[in-house]
């Protein structure tokens, strides 16, 4: 299969993750919508490091994989946050969390 | 045959990512993450990705996962409906998808690469090994990868202090923000009832003692 396959994949993919992001309201669903638009982008970037040949896009996958294992880590504290104070999960309900 | 297992793969992760956002149950929506991941996965095999394949199956796929069950079986799965948001605005969400689906395609396929139509560039031996991909993080890569052992730490850090509980202070329950008002700051979410200062949470007040015992 030639890269473009993988690429157009990838889109779907990033699509489905982002129509999740806007359609959902739980916050898990969100957080697991997040991890489906990065995991997307780690298909493009291992696609484009099989194009060119080098092993750089590889690295930068795990980067991502690094950086989306810690947004999963706060995302769920602070949704253990919001359940021992006994608050609706809820994003719409949660609009003043930006501090 | 590499076309076939593309074609599984490929049908496998679009339907698990359709899956978590059409279930309504979020553990059901796990368990379809999952299931994506693994396909994923396979299609990173394809692409003479062994390690990052691996990585994907073992740190996603296993670890990060059992983490999502237990927060999903810890705050308790319930339902949504799906229709929740008003069958308006779930429209326009829809249609903002497939413009970025169409958008995205447009610029893949028409962007002009001329590897991009290939099945991409000839590999050397050990393309994507461990040892590749050790030797990479260990000297074109080291900035990259020493930030981001900082930001593992960081983030650990940051989910004690998020999720901790803390016992044995004897102050009155704080009254709770009113059911009506249901606009939150980050700062009344972040007090947990019945929770000590920050310092208590650390220990800061047992440091002599400590001290005197020496290390």
């Amino acid at each position: 299969m030639t890269v473009a396959w993988y690429l157009v994949v990838s889109a779907l993919i990033f699509c489905v993750g982002a129509a999740g992001v806007l359609v959902r309201r739980s916050p898990l669903v969100i957080l697991l919508c997040l991890e489906l638009m990065l995991n997307a982008g780690n298909l493009a970037l291992i696609a484009f490091s099989r194009m060119t040949g080098t092993g750089d896009g590889q690295i930068f996958a795990i980067i991502v994989m690094v950086v989306a294992a810690c947004e999963v880590v706060v995302g769920l504290g602070i949704i253990v946050a919001l359940y021992r104070r006994r608050l609706p999960i809820d994003v719409d309900q949660l609009r003043r969390l930006h501090g | 045959m590499e076309d076939v297992l593309f074609f599984i793969a490929a049908i496998g992760a679009v339907v698990g990512a359709i899956g978590v956002i059409a279930l309504r149950n979020p553990f059901y929506s796990v368990l379809a993450l999952v299931s994506h991941l693994l396909s994923l996965a396979l299609l990173f095999l394809l692409l003479e990705a062994q390690f990052v394949a691996a990585a994907q199956i073992v740190v996603y796929a296993g670890a990060v996962m059992v983490l999502y069950v237990f927060v999903v079986s810890y705050v308790g799965g319930q339902g949504e409906p799906l229709a929740s948001i008003g069958p308006g605005l779930g429209g326009v969400g829809l249609v903002l998808c497939i413009g970025l689906f169409v958008e995205l395609s447009i610029a893949i396929l028409g962007s002009g690469l001329h590897a991009i139509d290939t099945d991409g560039a000839k590999l050397g031996p050990g393309f994507g090994t461990p040892g590749q991909i050790g030797q990479l993080l260990l000297t074109k890569f080291l900035f990259p990868f020493e930030i981001a052992s900082f930001l593992l730490l960081v983030a650990a850090v940051g989910a004690v202090v998020l999720a901790r509980r803390r016992r044995g202070i004897d102050a009155p329950d704080e009254p709770l923000p009113p059911r009506d008002r249901l606009e939150l700051t980050a700062a009344e979410v972040m007090r947990i009832p019945r929770a000590g200062s920050q310092a208590e949470s650390i220990g800061l007040g047992q440091e002599e003692k400590e001290e005197q015992g020496g290390w």
